[in-house]
């Protein structure tokens, strides 16, 4: 049972944490490795505003939600717009932005376990006498909600179309009229507002520390890479076999085999299925 | 016996056909045409064949051997070679330099490849050979030339070129006359039948029908990933279901 | 009325003749080809005996050539091979760890170990990329940004090889002389070896691999065994690299597969230029004692590389080299239109 629950938690967590990158190269095929560094950006900017500018925990919540989705804005228009296509350049540089970023928060000296968020309510609830307590729950909540938020404005909304349209082809998306550079703007700015809201959840279960930036880019690639990169509904299933995965292994072994389980899973993915879970079928292309 | 026998290959991209229980065979020696419309499946038969995707079903047999799902290097060193209708050579490399790459391979250093130079002799020489060979002119500068910045005509014959250094015993075609000028392909066509005489074997899949009819003496037609029908090339053009596939109903 | 100029670029005759056949008609056109050559390798072979009075410069002048033969690992993967290796370090760590080993238990000497450590360090690494070579895109570059950040973890955790104290004790070189050319001139070995080796045919089939994978496929030649040699080269330099590391400090730790290693060999690569391998050579010897003038800075220094190599990737720079090659091999002149 516990098993059970925490293995959903877990999982949703690494759904919070993989929904950005897989939204953005799903949509424009923009690796987007400063993915980490924008989640740990998230976790300071909102501390810095509770704690120095002393604003309230929503106020402060949503005002670092869209400064990550600023930055992925300009990533975007600054950077990767510039190298779009040259896959090369896209990895190194956005790399080394997400370093930048993180190893400016360190140079800062904002280390050390001093930095916490709040969470949204204390407490603790037993369900099916096991205790959990009501930051987890806001997890699968907010998890539930996201991934019903991105379904309704891909399915209904004209813009949300459009990402979709461009995901699937994006020259004849282009084709129709749809903005390239606009949809991966979008696509960053929204997949860096995930990654905050990962951030905002998860930051509240212990201490903002810069080690994470890199600890979330692991995580997310690794799920990105089981599920099958660019794939939303492989990243779902992956989150929730990756998840539970380290839960069991947790539970039974020790926590430090967590990082060797991922690290099998994703090689015995790369040997038996290398496209992941829902990879594109692209025999020719990804293949060789 | 036959040298490549296909039988009932049938291949699916998630739930659409493109290949749907293909049979033929192909005797030593002999050329043959493949026509049929755009999107027929033309290009993923021979890519199933080649072993670049694999079929869903159905057998390759060549020279009495199950090539189905064998790797596609492992069948090349067995002696089907193809070459690619979208051109890209190595630009990075001189054109001379881009035969070194087959050369290297272990089909022609086991066989010798092209005039048993592969095995043997200095690969730079055997590739200019071969360049003009395929119409190069070996004293101008053309050979020397970066791949990248060549002409189609040119890239053409270089990637024929490629096939050659491999001494296929089977060479599949795909489109060597697109986008090529009338007097480009009137000077292919001799090189195609010079190689058939010297004993290669060749499928064509070719949309330029009067010069293909000039070296194909067997033409299999195909629509939807189907076979319509397979005769002599006046047997085909006249053929109700090839007009139609051709022209629509 | 205004006459309008504008420059004219030549390229010099001899670069044209001479590549391939060797130009040996005059003594002007010998030195100028050999002169860059003369002056990368007297340089380098030269520059402990000059910095014999600086012995802090020595030890930084140790860390160019470390760093040069990651960039060229870095380079050569990159621009050879088109994989792109986010992780360096991974190398230095494997190697360092290996050279450790191989001196505490075996008890063999720096100048043993190390190619030893370097041998079986790039078949452990080749082994374990192995599974992401016959993908393509962007597999390669997690995969090799995963392997140092979960080394760590995995090491850290399991207290294997000292935990996160690292092991101390490994023997040192002992007369600084062989500590400084031994790496001076294993550097130059590699550096023309991996030239040599890209124009000969095997680097000309890794080449191909980088322009059309499939057509490579179609001339016979297994790509993955190919890529997989391909690596185990790069791989030996950073495992060599690593490895010397480790005697040098005679200390192996986690800090060898720190961030240092897979960022600065990429900045160095990229303002040095790439492609040629000694562009990598060039933008270490640059960016290393930029690195030393930042030490006291700590992390800044990454931050500074990263928005180095940002920067010269956005405004597509060439790299220093290609530029200076350019000019070396061009006349300029105005001419009237």
């Amino acid at each position: 049972m516990e098993i059970l629950i925490y293995g959903i938690v877990n999982s949703f967590k690494l759904i919070l944490i993989a929904f950005g990158f897989t939204l953005v190269y799903g949509t424009s095929r923009l690796p987007n490795f400063a993915h980490g560094a924008i989640f740990v950006f998230t976790g300071f900017v909102a501390w810095i505003m509770m704690h120095k500018l002393n604003l309230p925990f929503l106020p402060a919540a949503l005002l670092s939600l869209a400064c990550a989705a600023l930055v992925g804005v300009v990533i975007y228009q600054f950077i990767l717009k510039r190298i779009r296509g040259m896959n090369m350049n896209e990895i190194i540089a956005t790399y080394a932005i997400g370093v930048a970023l993180i190893e400016t928060f360190r140079w800062l000296g904002f280390k050390g376990t001093t930095f916490t968020l709040p969470v949204v309510k204390e407490g603790v609830v037993f369900i099916a006498d096991v205790p959990v307590d009501y930051q987890r729950l806001m997890v699968v909540a907010v998890g539930l909600v996201m991934l019903a938020a991105v379904w309704a404005f891909t399915k209904f909304t004209r813009t949300g179309r459009a990402l979709r349209g461009i995901a699937q082809d994006e020259r004849a998306a282009m084709m129709l009229g749809i903005d390239s550079d606009m949809t991966a703007t979008l696509a960053m700015a929204l997949g860096s507002a995930l990654s905050g809201l990962a951030a905002l959840m998860l930051f509240p279960l212990g201490s903002i520390v810069v080690e994470a930036g890199y600890n979330t880019l692991i995580f997310a690639l690794a799920v990105c890479m089981v599920g099958g990169i660019g794939s939303w509904s492989g990243t779902v299933l992956a989150a929730f076999v990756l998840g539970f995965l380290q839960v069991v292994t947790v539970t039974y072994l020790a926590t430090h085999f967590q990082m060797v389980v991922t690290l099998a899973a994703i090689i015995a993915t790369l040997i038996l299925k290398p496209s992941g879970f829902f990879g594109k079928h692209k025999e020719l292309e990804e293949r060789v | 016996m036959a040298m490549l026998t296909v039988n009932r290959l049938t291949k699916k991209f998630g739930g659409i056909t493109a290949l749907d229980g293909i049979d033929f065979s192909i005797e030593k020696g002999e050329v043959m045409g493949v026509i049929g419309p755009n999107g027929s499946g033309k290009t993923t038969l021979i890519n199933c064949i080649t072993g670049f995707i694999k079929a869903t079903a159905g057998d390759i047999i060549f020279n009495g051997r199950n090539i189905r799902g064998m790797k596609p290097h492992k069948i090349v060193n067995l002696g089907i070679c193809r070459t690619f209708q979208i051109m890209r050579p190595y630009s990075s490399l001189p054109a001379y330099k881009n035969l070194i790459i087959p050369l290297y391979g272990p089909r022609a250093r086991k066989t010798g490849g092209w005039r048993g130079g592969g095995r043997h002799g200095d690969r730079n020489i055997i590739a200019l050979d071969l360049l003009e060979e395929v119409g190069f002119e070996r004293e101008s500068k053309v050979p020397y030339k970066l791949a990248g910045t060549l002409p189609t005509g040119y890239l053409k014959r270089l990637e024929l070129a490629r096939c050659l250094a491999l001494n296929p015993d089977l060479l599949i075609c795909d489109e060597v006359f697109s986008g090529l000028s009338m007097s480009e392909i009137a000077s292919m066509v001799p090189l195609i039948e010079k190689l058939n005489k010297s004993g290669v074997t060749i499928i064509m899949i070719e949309h330029r029908l009067k010069e293909l009819f000039r070296v194909a003496r067997r033409v299999m037609a195909i629509s939807y990933g189907e076979k319509i029908v397979e005769g002599s090339p006046e047997e085909v053009m006249a053929n109700e279901k090839v007009k139609e596939a051709y022209l629509g109903a | 009325m205004q006459t309008e100029k504008r420059k004219e670029r030549i390229d010099r005759g001899i670069k044209i003749r001479s590549d391939g056949i060797y130009a040996l008609s005059s003594w002007r056109e010998i030195t100028y080809l050999i002169a860059p050559r003369f002056l990368l390798i007297g340089g380098l072979l030269a520059a402990p005996l000059l910095l014999h009075f600086f012995p802090y410069w020595q030890k930084v002048l140790l860390i160019i050539c470390i760093y040069a033969l990651l960039s060229m690992a870095f380079d050569f993967l990159a621009n050879y091979v088109g994989l792109v290796c986010l992780g360096g370090s991974f190398f230095v760590g494997v190697g360092g760890y290996g050279a450790a080993l191989l001196n505490k238990y075996l008890l063999l000497s720096p100048l043993i170990s190390i190619p030893l450590a370097a041998l079986f360090g790039a078949a452990f690494c080749t082994l374990l990329l192995l599974p992401c070579l016959p993908l393509r895109g962007v597999y390669f570059a997690i995969i090799t940004l995963m392997y140092p950040l979960m080394m760590t973890r995995i090491i850290e955790a399991f207290e294997l090889f000292g935990g996160t104290n690292g092991m101390m004790d490994i023997q040192g070189f002992g007369n600084p002389w062989i500590e400084q050319y031994f790496l001076v001139v294993a550097t130059l070995v590699f550096l023309f070896a991996l030239r040599r080796l890209s124009v000969e045919d095997l680097g000309l089939v890794i080449r191909g691999i980088k322009d059309n994978d499939q057509s490579v496929r179609a001339s016979g030649i297994n790509i993955t065994f190919i890529k997989a040699q391909a690596i185990f080269y790069a791989s030996f330099l950073g495992c060599f690299a690593g490895a010397y590391l480790a005697h040098v400090y005679m200390w192996a730790g986690l800090s060898m597969f720190a961030l240092d290693f897979s960022i600065i060999p990429i900045a160095a690569t990229v303002v040095g230029g790439g492609g040629s391998l000694l562009g990598a050579v060039l933008g270490a010897i640059l960016l290393v004692p930029l690195s030393e003038v930042l030490r006291a800075f700590g992390p800044l220094r990454i931050v500074v590389y990263s928005l180095i190599l940002t920067v010269v990737i956005v405004i597509k720079g060439e790299g220093l080299l290609n530029y200076l090659s350019r000019k070396y091999h061009q006349f300029e002149r105005w001419v009237e239109i």
